[in-house]
C-alpha cells in the first residue's frame, strides 16, 4: 500500500495536476521522470526551461528541479544562455507545439542549427489549449477550432522532420499511446551529446478532441494508434497516402561538433593567463 | 497534501499490488482503454472528487507490463512487485 | 573577475577607440563573462569587442538569431551566476522590450545597451539620435521600475558601463545603457585604468539552503538562488509569491511584488541617481543636458559666461530615474531652462514635469542625424537674455 514511487520527483505542494482530464500532458511528466529515474539523473543536475502554454507547465511547478518558466516561444533562446553557463549540467526544455513551433519556431530552427547539447521535448497537441483552443501551426488540415470554424485551411508544419533538416543530433517522434518507445526516446535525448528533440504527439481531448468527433483521451490515443505509421513503412507511402498520418519513429541519430564544447575550445585557445 | 492513505485503494494477490490513489484521479480512463489485458473496471461509486474511479478487479491477468503505472497523467496508480514474484 | 589577467591584456594608460569600443571593455572590467547579440548598426561593433576580447578572458560570445534571443540567451546565462550583457539599437530595442519586462519582474541582473539611432522604424541607421528617452523608460508593459544611465563621452562609456553592471548586480534588475551612434561610433582617447581602481559589486547570493528559500521576497532585495547548486529555485515571469511558486490569483501577492520591485529603487533614489552641475550656483539660465548633446550645451554655457551671462549647466548622467527634486530646486532660482536634444522633446517633457509654469521652457531639437552644435544652444540662450 503506497503511492506511486515516480511522486518523490514532483513538488508536492502542487498536486494533483491542474491539467485537463486525460491530458496527455500528464503521461509526458510520467514518462519524463521514469527516464530521470532509470538513469539514476539527480534532479540537482537539471535545469527545467519551459515557455508559455499548458504543455510549458508540464515542468513548472510540478517537477522538482531549477526551473526557468520563459516568455511565450523563447525558451530554447533561454536554455541556450543557461547551457552555456553551466555546461555539465542536463538542459531540458519542455514545452508546446505553438510555443516552439510556431512562436519560437526561430529560436528551434537555429538551436538545432547551431547543435547546443539541449534536450527538447515538444509536446505537439495540435492547437493553441491554454488560451482556450485556436489553430495552431500544427492543427491538421480541415480540423475545427476556435479560429478555424469552417475547418482549418493550412497544413501543419511536420516539426520532427524540419527539425532534423535543421542540424540536430537526435530527433524521434512518438505519440502518448507509445509510452514505451517515448521513454526510450527521451532517454536518449537526455544523454546524446547535442542537440535533441523528441516530438510527443499529445492528446487535448478538452480543446482539441471534443471539436473534432474525438471526445475523450480514449478516444484520441485510439485514433493515434490507427493513425501512426512507422518511419519505415511511411518512407515507401505516397504523400497522398500519408495524408493526416502521423510518422513515427527516430528521424535522425548522428554525431555532430556541440556548439558549446566549440566556445570552450575557442577559451582554450585564446585564453591569455597571466599567472 | 491533503490526501491520505484512506485515499488509496488497492487490490493485491500473492507478490502483486495495484493501488489506485483516489485523491490523484480524474477519471480520464486511460488506463482502463490502455490495459492490454484489461484488468481494470470503472468504479461503481464516485469517488471524493465526484468521479469514477478505475478498480483492478482482474488483476490476475495483470502481466505486470506497467503501462498504467507509466501513462497515468495523474501519478495516480503504483503497482507494486514483491521480490521474485516475477 | 581576475585582475592580472586584465592588467597584461590591458595595460593602465591611453588608448584611442570608438564609444562602442569603449563599452565591450568597460564590460569587461565589470566581470562581464557572457554576451549575446545580434548585428544592428550602429552597435555592431560593441559585438565584434566582445566576440574579439571575451574568450581572452574565459567569457563567451554567442551570436543569437535575433535580439529576442539574445536577451533570452542572457537572462538565462544570468541565472547561472555569469554577469551578461547585450547591445542593440532602437529597432531592436523594441523587440526586447518583453523580456526586459521579464528580467525585471525575475529581478534577473543584466546589462541591455541601447546605442540610439535616427527613427522611427529603419529611419537612419548610420546616424545618432536620443529618440528612445521613453522607451527606455516605458517601453516594456506594465507598473515597472527603469534604470537607465547614458554616456556624453566615449571615456564614459566605459565607466557607464561598469556602473550598469554593479546597478544591476546591486539591485538585481535590468539596468539599460542609452548611447547613441555619433558616441557608439566616435573615436577618443580614453585613459584605461588599473583593474584596481575599478569598484566591482557581486550579487548577493544565498549562503545557506534557508536564504534560499525567499529569492523573490524576505528583503527587499533577496540574494538570488541561481541554478546548478542545488536550490531548486523556480522562476518565473507570472505573478509569483516570495519563494517563486507562481500565484495569479491572490491580489496582495501581485500587489506585494510589484510594489516592490518599484521600491528596490525608490528606498535607493539617492544612491542611484547622478548627474553632473556646473555654474549653478548663481544660475539665471539653466541649460539641461544629456547623452550626445551635453558636450555642445556645455560649449555654449562656458561662451556665455564668458560674455557674462549668468548660465548654467546640468548634464543626466541617470536619465532613469529622473533627478526631479534637483531639477525642481535649481528652477526655482532660474528664469528659464533650455533643453538640447536630438529627438523632437522628450526629455523636455519630463523637465516640465517638476518646473513651475513661470519658467520658460525651451527645446533646441535637432533630428536628421547631424549632432547640436554650440551655436544652436548659445543661440537659444541669447534669445531669453
Amino acid at each position: 500500500m503506497s503511492k506511486y514511487r515516480m511522486l518523490k520527483y514532483l513538488r508536492q505542494e502542487v498536486l494533483p495536476t491542474t491539467m485537463c482530464l486525460g491530458c496527455g500532458g500528464g503521461t509526458v511528466l510520467n514518462i519524463f521522470a521514469n527516464a530521470v529515474d532509470e538513469l539514476g539523473i539527480d534532479p540537482k543536475d537539471l535545469v527545467m526551461v519551459s515557455g508559455i502554454g499548458c504543455s510549458a507547465w508540464i515542468p513548472s511547478p510540478y517537477f522538482k528541479a531549477d526551473t526557468l518558466h520563459t516568455t511565450h516561444g523563447r525558451p530554447i533562446a533561454f536554455a541556450t544562455g543557461i547551457k552555456v553557463g553551466l555546461p555539465d549540467k542536463y538542459v531540458v526544455v519542455i514545452s508546446g507545439d505553438g510555443d516552439l513551433a510556431g512562436i519560437g519556431g526561430n529560436h528551434l530552427l537555429h538551436a538545432a542549427r547551431r547543435n547546443i547539447d539541449i534536450a527538447v521535448i515538444l509536446v505537439n497537441n495540435f492547437i493553441h489549449g491554454m488560451t482556450g483552443g485556436q489553430v495552431a501551426p500544427t492543427t491538421p488540415f480541415g480540423a475545427k477550432t476556435t479560429t478555424t470554424p469552417y475547418g482549418n485551411i493550412e497544413h501543419p508544419l511536420n516539426i520532427s522532420e524540419t527539425v532534423a533538416a535543421a542540424g540536430a543530433s537526435y530527433v524521434a517522434r512518438w505519440t502518448t499511446a507509445n509510452p514505451f518507445m517515448l521513454l526510450k526516446s527521451i532517454k536518449k535525448a537526455l544523454t546524446k551529446k547535442g542537440f535533441a528533440l523528441v516530438e510527443v504527439i499529445s492528446q487535448c481531448p478538452v480543446q482539441f478532441g471534443q471539436r473534432n468527433k474525438l471526445r475523450s483521451a480514449p478516444d484520441m490515443l485510439r485514433w493515434f494508434l490507427k493513425n501512426s505509421v512507422p518511419l519505415k513503412k511511411a518512407m515507401k507511402m505516397s504523400p497522398e497516402e500519408l495524408e493526416g498520418k502521423i510518422v513515427i519513429g527516430e528521424f535522425i541519430d548522428r554525431e555532430r561538433v556541440e556548439f558549446v564544447e566549440e566556445l570552450n575550445k575557442i577559451i582554450r585557445g585564446v585564453y591569455v593567463n597571466a599567472d | 497534501m491533503s490526501d491520505s492513505l484512506k485515499d488509496i485503494v488497492e487490490i493485491k494477490i500473492n507478490g502483486l499490488s495495484i493501488s489506485i490513489n483516489k485523491h490523484f484521479c480524474k477519471g480520464c480512463g486511460i488506463c482502463i482503454e490502455m490495459c492490454p489485458t484489461k484488468v481494470f473496471e470503472w468504479s461503481e461509486k464516485l469517488s471524493e472528487k465526484g468521479v469514477y474511479f478505475p478498480v483492478p478487479s482482474y488483476i490476475d491477468k495483470c502481466t505486470k507490463c506497467r503501462r498504467c503505472e507509466l501513462m497515468c497523467p495523474d501519478f495516480a496508480i503504483s503497482v507494486e512487485v514483491e521480490e521474485g514474484a516475477g | 573577475m581576475n585582475r592580472s589577467v586584465l592588467r597584461k591584456l590591458y595595460p593602465k594608460g591611453n588608448y584611442f577607440m570608438q564609444g562602442d569600443e569603449a563599452i565591450a571593455y568597460g564590460a569587461i572590467f565589470a566581470g562581464c563573462k557572457f554576451y549575446a547579440g545580434y548585428p544592428i548598426t550602429p552597435a555592431s561593433e560593441i559585438a565584434e569587442t566582445m566576440a574579439r576580447e571575451l574568450p581572452k578572458v574565459g567569457g563567451y560570445y554567442v551570436q543569437m538569431e535575433d535580439e529576442i534571443g539574445s536577451i533570452a540567451a542572457i537572462i538565462g546565462a544570468s541565472w547561472t551566476g555569469l554577469k551578461s550583457m547585450t547591445a542593440t539599437s532602437g529597432p531592436g530595442f523594441s523587440l526586447m522590450q518583453e523580456n526586459i519586462g521579464y528580467a525585471i519582474m525575475t529581478e534577473t541582473p543584466i546589462v541591455v545597451v541601447d546605442v540610439q539611432r535616427s527613427g522611427p522604424s529603419t529611419g537612419q541607421a548610420t546616424k545618432g539620435a536620443q529618440g528612445d528617452f521613453f522607451q527606455a523608460r516605458w517601453g516594456t508593459h506594465g507598473d515597472h521600475p527603469a534604470i537607465a544611465i547614458s554616456p556624453s563621452s566615449v571615456e564614459e562609456c566605459f565607466w557607464t558601463t561598469i556602473d550598469a553592471f554593479n546597478l544591476s548586480e546591486k539591485f538585481r534588475m535590468p539596468i539599460i545603457i542609452l548611447a547613441d551612434g555619433i558616441i557608439g561610433h566616435m573615436r577618443e582617447q580614453i585613459r584605461i585604468p588599473d583593474p584596481e581602481e575599478v569598484e566591482v559589486i557581486e550579487r548577493r547570493l544565498p549562503q545557506n539552503e534557508e536564504e534560499a528559500k525567499l529569492p523573490f521576497g524576505g528583503d527587499l532585495i533577496p540574494p538570488m538562488p541561481i541554478f546548478g547548486r542545488g536550490y531548486f529555485t523556480h522562476v518565473t515571469g507570472s505573478t509569483h509569491k516570495e519563494t517563486g511558486m507562481r500565484d495569479v490569483y491572490t491580489p496582495s501577492v501581485h500587489d506585494k511584488l510589484v510594489r516592490r520591485l518599484h521600491e528596490k529603487i525608490e528606498k535607493h533614489k539617492k544612491e542611484i541617481v547622478k548627474w553632473e552641475e556646473k555654474f549653478t550656483d548663481d544660475a539665471e539660465i539653466l541649460v539641461v543636458s544629456w547623452g550626445v548633446s551635453a558636450k555642445p550645451s556645455l560649449c555654449a554655457v562656458l561662451r556665455a559666461r564668458s560674455e557674462g551671462i549668468k548660465a548654467g549647466f546640468f548634464r543626466l548622467k541617470t536619465v532613469h530615474p529622473f533627478p526631479s527634486e534637483r531639477i525642481s530646486k535649481l528652477s526655482k532660482k532660474v528664469r528659464a531652462i533650455i533643453v538640447p536634444e536630438m529627438n523632437l522633446g522628450q526629455l523636455i517633457i519630463e523637465v516640465q514635469r517638476f518646473v513651475n509654469d513661470d519658467v520658460r521652457l525651451i527645446g533646441v531639437n535637432k533630428i536628421g542625424g547631424v549632432p547640436i552644435t554650440s551655436e544652436e544652444v548659445y543661440n537659444a540662450i541669447k534669445e531669453v537674455v
